[in-house]
């Protein structure tokens, strides 16, 4: 399995991640690498084994529904770029 | 050509738990922004999620109701998408090994008839906070506001197969799920505040086509009637696309409730792949069978049950238990009417009439009636011992709406009970016919066969020289005595 350019530069745009013209080629190669890492894990047969969703052989514990939490916007606010009337602010986004 | 319509449901409901479905922080609506926004909400660096038990009990419970099967091994999956009220970049959800899978539900239809509807699955996973963009100071401008006390609520979605054929019966649906997840008490379904919230995946497709045609999704739709009128619309312009030999584009719409169109969300469709993969922060969810059980056991009386018992017990027809049960709360309010009546045909009419009807001109809910059970339940007594005819307690009625007390009180007060004393009647029947002589007279030469119709002027007279309130089988059996004797 290999990939191309225009690939990664759409992987790129939907990680939010910007990768220079230049760099490009260079990512686009290592990625290939990693890939061909991946072709050769499925050469292993997988046939009638469940996808592992975790490593660990153990299961989620559960939490009692309380409320433990208290109010702490202030010091999550202090270090926000930008408040205003409690509500943290970034550049407009409108669907 | 005849089109078909081709619907498929994504609900959303909020589920009513005191904590977020990962964190400790609390869900209560309306506090002040980002006050209920605690570390892990945040997506602060170091957090990790810890579900809540809670969250898996409602949807346990939503999935037995819908006789679904339960996943006993359920999985969390990161959806990865950017939006500033989604600060992880991810929302943590279920996809390969949902908690809820494959079921079924019966609706019922405006025209008396039944379907089944299938449910795909249904999954637990997290809200997103709100974006707020009219902020109006010099600062803000070109701003958007981020509030996350709602990121992290839990939510059920819930997914049906592409079974419903026309608006109707997708609002049916819906109603029911707002029936079933009410009665369980796992969400308030409060459709205003967004506690419940619809996504309809509509298609068209000539009739008898097997293949189903491309499909838009709707988004975010707020309303019952929403949803109605959402789907029509969107059904008419793939229509008209369709018969000017267009295609439909399979993409995201947003329904404009003022305007009554739907139009496309384009910035969205860049961003469709979501990369989910398994949530590392997250161990499988294992529920024993023994959990499971106990909710089984303890599941309330569901719609279908109640309707039916309604039926059977109350002899009510479908069409009026279905009414009175599609809530939680009027069943228990038809129930207490009944306890204190015993006459359970004469309640269900209150209720669906003048009840109903007050409760809609006020828009209120049967929780906010101004007339208590027991207050209804003491005016149909009162006409069943013939204190007061049908006609004044709907007056009655009126004034206990305005809290004028219960029924007795207002009788009292106003005077309205009803003249069963033989000797005042017997003095208005007299002054009738004393005033009536013409009508006397038509009365002895008509053919006797037309004169029971005929005696229907002279009780419209005496009721109204008794303002309504004289016993008419009394009025009947003395009016017909002395007409006769003038024969």
């Amino acid at each position: 399995m290999s990939v191309d350019s225009s690939e990664v530069t759409k992987l790129a745009e939907l990680a939010r991640i910007a990768i220079s013209d230049e760099t490009l080629q260079d990512v686009t190669e290592r990625l290939g690498n990693v890939l061909e890492l991946v072709d050769q894990l499925q050469l292993v047969d997988t046939a009638g084994i469940a996808p592992l969703a975790h490593p660990l052989d153990e299961v989620q514990r559960l939490r009692a529904d309380d409320v433990t939490e208290q109010n702490q916007r202030e010091a999550f606010q202090n270090i926000a770029p930008q408040v205003e009337d409690g509500l943290y602010l970034v550049p407009k986004v409108i669907d | 050509m005849e089109w078909e319509i081709v619907i498929g449901l994504e609900i959303h409901v909020q589920l009513a738990t005191k904590s977020k479905i990962f964190s400790g922080a609390s869900t209560a609506f309306g506090a002040p922004a980002n006050t209920q926004a605690c570390a892990i909400d945040l997506a602060m660096p170091g957090t990790l999620p810890t579900p809540n038990l809670e969250a898996f009990r409602s949807a346990v419970k939503f999935g037995l109701a819908m006789n679904a099967e339960i996943g006993k091994r359920s999985v969390f999956e990161r959806k990865n998408y950017f939006y500033p009220d989604l600060p992880k970049g991810y929302q943590t959800t279920q996809l390969e090994a949902p908690i809820v899978g494959a079921g079924t539900v019966e609706i019922s239809l405006p025209d008396g008839s039944t379907k089944s509807v299938r449910l795909h699955h249904a999954h637990l996973e997290e809200d997103a906070g709100k974006s707020l963009h009219d902020l109006f100071s010099s600062k803000s401008h070109g701003m958007s506001g981020i509030d996350l006390n709602r990121a992290g609520t839990p939510l059920i979605e819930i997914v049906t197969e592409p079974d419903m054929r026309s608006a109707a019966e997708a609002v049916a649906y819906l109603k029911k799920i707002h029936s079933i997840v009410t009665y369980l008490g796992i969400s308030d379904g409060d459709m205003s505040q967004g506690s419940m919230r619809c996504d309809a995946n509509v298609s068209v497709r000539l009739k008898g086509e097997e293949k189903l045609g491309t499909r838009a999704e709707i988004k975010n739709i707020n309303s019952f009637r929403f949803v109605e009128r959402a789907i029509k619309v969107e059904a008419e312009r793939q229509i008209d696309i369709l018969e000017d030999g267009g295609k439909v584009a399979q993409e995201t719409r947003l329904y404009d409730s003022d305007k009554n169109e739907t139009r496309s969300m384009r910035s969205k469709e860049v961003a469709n792949d979501y990369r989910y993969f398994p949530c590392p922060d997250l161990l499988p969810v294992v529920l024993e069978d023994s959990f499971i059980e106990e909710i089984r056991k303890n599941l309330p009386e569901l719609p279908d049950a109640k309707r039916e018992r309604f039926e059977k017990d109350y002899g009510l027809s479908r069409y009026d238990a279905e009414l009175l049960t599609q809530e939680r709360a009027s069943a228990d309010y038809y129930e207490a009417v009944v306890k204190g009546c015993n006459e359970p045909k004469l309640a269900a009419n209150w209720m669906t009439g003048e009840l109903a009807a007050l409760l809609n001109r006020e828009e209120l809910s049967i929780e906010q009636s101004p007339v208590s059970p027991g207050h209804l339940a003491g005016l149909i007594q009162r006409i069943q011992d013939g204190t007061i005819s049908g006609k004044i307690a709907k007056q009655v009625f009126e004034a206990m709406a305005k809290g004028e007390g219960d029924a007795d009180a207002v009788i009292e007060a106003k005077g309205l009970k009803q003249v069963s004393d033989t000797g005042a009647i017997e003095k208005m029947v007299d002054d009738v016919i004393a005033a009536s002589a013409a009508q006397v007279e038509n009365y002895r030469s008509a053919d006797p066969d037309k004169r029971p119709k005929m005696m229907g002027f002279f009780v419209g007279q005496i009721m109204k020289a008794s303002k309504g309130q004289a016993n008419p089988k009394v009025i009947n059996e003395i009016l017909k005595k002395k007409l006769d004797a003038l024969l």
